[in-house]
């Protein structure tokens, strides 16, 4: 969003051979060619199929979640001791999804970092609909989430008892809602100008009503614009300690407990890093497939993929750095149930499997981005994008599953199995994800048009004449 | 004899440039030339256009730190009064007021509040939402959200005169100058 000083070269557009824009943009081109993806393009076959399929698997969720409340939170394999399961896993590993967008759209803007601009809408689309699908898991853990509300918010209510403010269950009840809904603002107030844009470019007469109500009558004054910059920055400020909370209190769920596998204080740090590695990984597993099918390589170009592939590799090593510090706390802590833990976990439980699957996606194969051609290939960032999704996802299987599956009683020893309806659960919210981000890709602007008028050379003001 | 300025008949005069370097020169000239009631729109945020016409924006960090600090108050005090007075639990031997338990949720209240008071006060300042304004009427204003830069004198100005002022915008080399209708 600022303004770039073409003296610091190495966050500006005239670095080459990767700028963050293909140079010969105008206004008026990068206006009309993102403009005209949700105005004048016909909507293509493959965003039918593709809402189609994902639009399926939303209802998938739909049956799950209905069965759920029918039946009752047994439908799923939760037992004594795995009283924490899928539904939790999924919470953590969409909660971290989420994370990459705030810290594309606030962190980077801080730092100053251009090549954010063209992927910071998008990232933020990703955190907020990966945040509507964490949300729904331990709403519906609850079992009656209707009766959940005075459980989770505290409001004057006719039992007159209130939350136990104490507890990291309600601290994470507020960090995410706060989450939610500050990502949901910094989104739309990042929408307002571009709606103006789409107000004034849309033929159609329903749309020009839709978008100009959107944008609030914006009309591009240099005074709203002065208030405007002051309010994104301000809001940047804000978001940037806000992101590093949030998945810091998520960790607080685990570490203020005292189940060895848990109690530990690596997990503030390690979890944050994990969730931007998570989100990360898919900002790459959507921008590769987006950029390609809609002709956006201009303005979503290599630089991104490979500034987003080191991002990976430097968070992945802070993860991997969290699982050796994790065995070595174990080990030195010369607690016997630590170290019991540990070697379950490793390779005397029946999960080992996991534990060696998941250090496969997450630290071995991940290290291929030293290379640079790896990080020059579109074709092995998207796989390796995969595979640390699904390595995010093990790391909260083994966190949770084998801290909790051999407890301090060896009679109250259990195994977990999911069972097909938290299988469903997990694959409708990655349907609801996909086909909210469709509507999206539809009927918004994916990249922040503005902000690209921003990068452009010709946005400067040449002093000299002025 | 008091007389009762009549409204004028038109809202102002609209120059229209197609660069930011000339609009911004434009602007200084206007301000320096003594009108006040002016504005510029563009399609992007200009600081330098801003300033031009002296707006800063300094009142968002206030408005945010208030709303920081009416959070950072009342989310401390919401857990203070409800533990400690209107329904204290003994929790683990814990004191009622265990205040380090409360920080984090006072912390996401103050960033919530914060937040909150910064977009409802850069909309209350901006006077938004406005669906209908004036300026939309000037030829070529869908413009301003593409590729196009104009600079407003408002009618209402004190030193606004039709003729004067609409010699003066066209000195200024913009591609044209329009009057903006009601």
């Amino acid at each position: 969003m600022a303004s770039i000083d073409p003296s610091q070269d190495d966050v500006g557009i005239h670095v080459t051979p990767y700028p963050v824009i293909e140079p010969g943009h105008t206004f008026g081109s990068v206006t009309d060619k993102i403009s005209s993806l949700t105005l004048k393009r016909r909507t293509p076959l493959g965003w039918f199929i593709g809402f189609g399929i994902s639009f399926a698997f939303a209802n998938i969720l739909l049956f799950a979640i209905a069965y759920l409340v029918l039946t009752g939170i047994g439908v799923w394999g939760n037992n004594i001791p795995v009283g924490w399961a899928f539904d939790i896993i999924n919470f953590v590993w969409w909660i971290g999804i989420g994370h990459a967008g705030t810290l594309i759209s606030a962190i980077l803007l801080l730092l100053r970092q251009s090549w954010r601009t063209s992927i910071n809408r998008f990232a933020e689309a990703m955190t907020l609909f990966a945040v509507s699908c964490a949300a729904i898991f331990p709403l519906f853990h609850t079992g009656r989430p209707w009766l959940a509300i005075y459980w989770l918010f505290p409001y004057p209510n006719t039992m007159n008892i209130w939350p136990n403010f104490r507890s990291p269950l309600m601290w994470d009840v507020f960090a995410v809602s706060t989450y939610a809904t500050v990502s949901a603002l910094f989104w739309y107030v990042g929408l307002i100008p571009d709606f103006a844009t789409l107000r004034d470019r849309a033929q159609s007469k329903p749309f020009k009503i839709a978008y100009g109500i959107l944008s609030m009558g914006w009309r591009g004054s240099a005074r709203h614009w002065a208030r405007y910059e002051k309010l994104y920055l301000l809001l940047a400020a804000l978001a940037t300690p806000l992101v590093l909370s949030v998945h810091t209190i998520v960790s607080f769920d685990f570490a203020v407990g005292i189940i060895p596998g848990w109690h530990a204080t690596i997990f503030p740090p390690y979890f944050v890093a994990g969730a931007i590695y998570a989100g990360f990984a898919m900002v790459l597993t959507l921008t590769i497939p987006l950029r390609k099918f809609y002709g956006l390589e201009d303005f979503i170009t290599m630089r991104h993929l490979r500034n987003s592939a080191k991002v990976m590799l430097a968070t992945g090593l802070i993860v991997a750095y969290g699982y050796m510090m994790e065995a070595f706390t174990a080990w030195y802590s010369a607690s016997e149930y630590e170290g019991f833990m540990m070697k379950n976990r490793i390779y005397g439980g029946p999960y080992w499997w996991a534990y060696w699957l998941l250090i496969s996606c997450n630290v071995l194969i991940p290290q291929v981005l030293w290379m640079k051609r790896a990080r020059h290939s579109t074709v092995v960032l998207w796989i390796i994008s995969l595979v640390v999704g699904v390595g995010m996802w093990l790391e909260r299987f083994v966190i949770i599953v084998t801290s909790l599956h051999r407890d301090f009683l060896p009679s109250s020893w259990a195994m977990y199995r999911p069972t097909i309806i938290d299988f469903a659960t997990l694959f409708g919210t990655i349907g609801m994800f996909v086909m909210l981000l469709f509507l999206f890709i539809r009927f918004l602007p994916v990249i922040s048009i503005f902000e690209m008028r921003t990068i452009l050379p010709q946005a400067e003001v040449k002093e000299e004449e002025a | 004899m008091k007389q009762r300025k009549e409204r004028p008949p038109f809202y102002g005069l609209m120059a229209e440039f197609d660069n930011p370097t000339d609009v911004v020169a434009a602007t200084r000239r206007t301000y320096e030339a003594g009108y006040r009631r002016i504005d510029a729109f563009s399609p992007y945020p200009i600081e330098e256009l801003s300033e031009a016409l002296g707006a800063f924006g300094v009142k968002m960090p206030r408005i945010v730190l208030a709303g920081g600090i009416f959070g950072l108050v009342g989310g401390f005090m919401m857990q203070w009064y409800l533990s400690v007075i209107n329904y204290p639990l003994n929790i683990g031997g814990k004191p009622l007021n265990s205040w380090p338990a409360f920080i984090p949720i006072t912390f996401e209240v103050t960033v919530l509040c914060a937040a909150l008071a910064g977009i409802l006060g850069m909309l209350a300042l901006n006077g938004l939402p406005e669906p209908y304004h004036p300026v939309f009427n000037t030829p070529n204003f869908a413009l301003a959200s593409r590729d196009r830069f104009f600079l407003l004198v408002e009618a209402r100005d004190a030193k606004f005169d039709h003729a004067q002022t609409a010699e003066f915008l066209r000195s200024l080399g913009p591609r044209e100058v329009t009057d903006v209708e009601y």
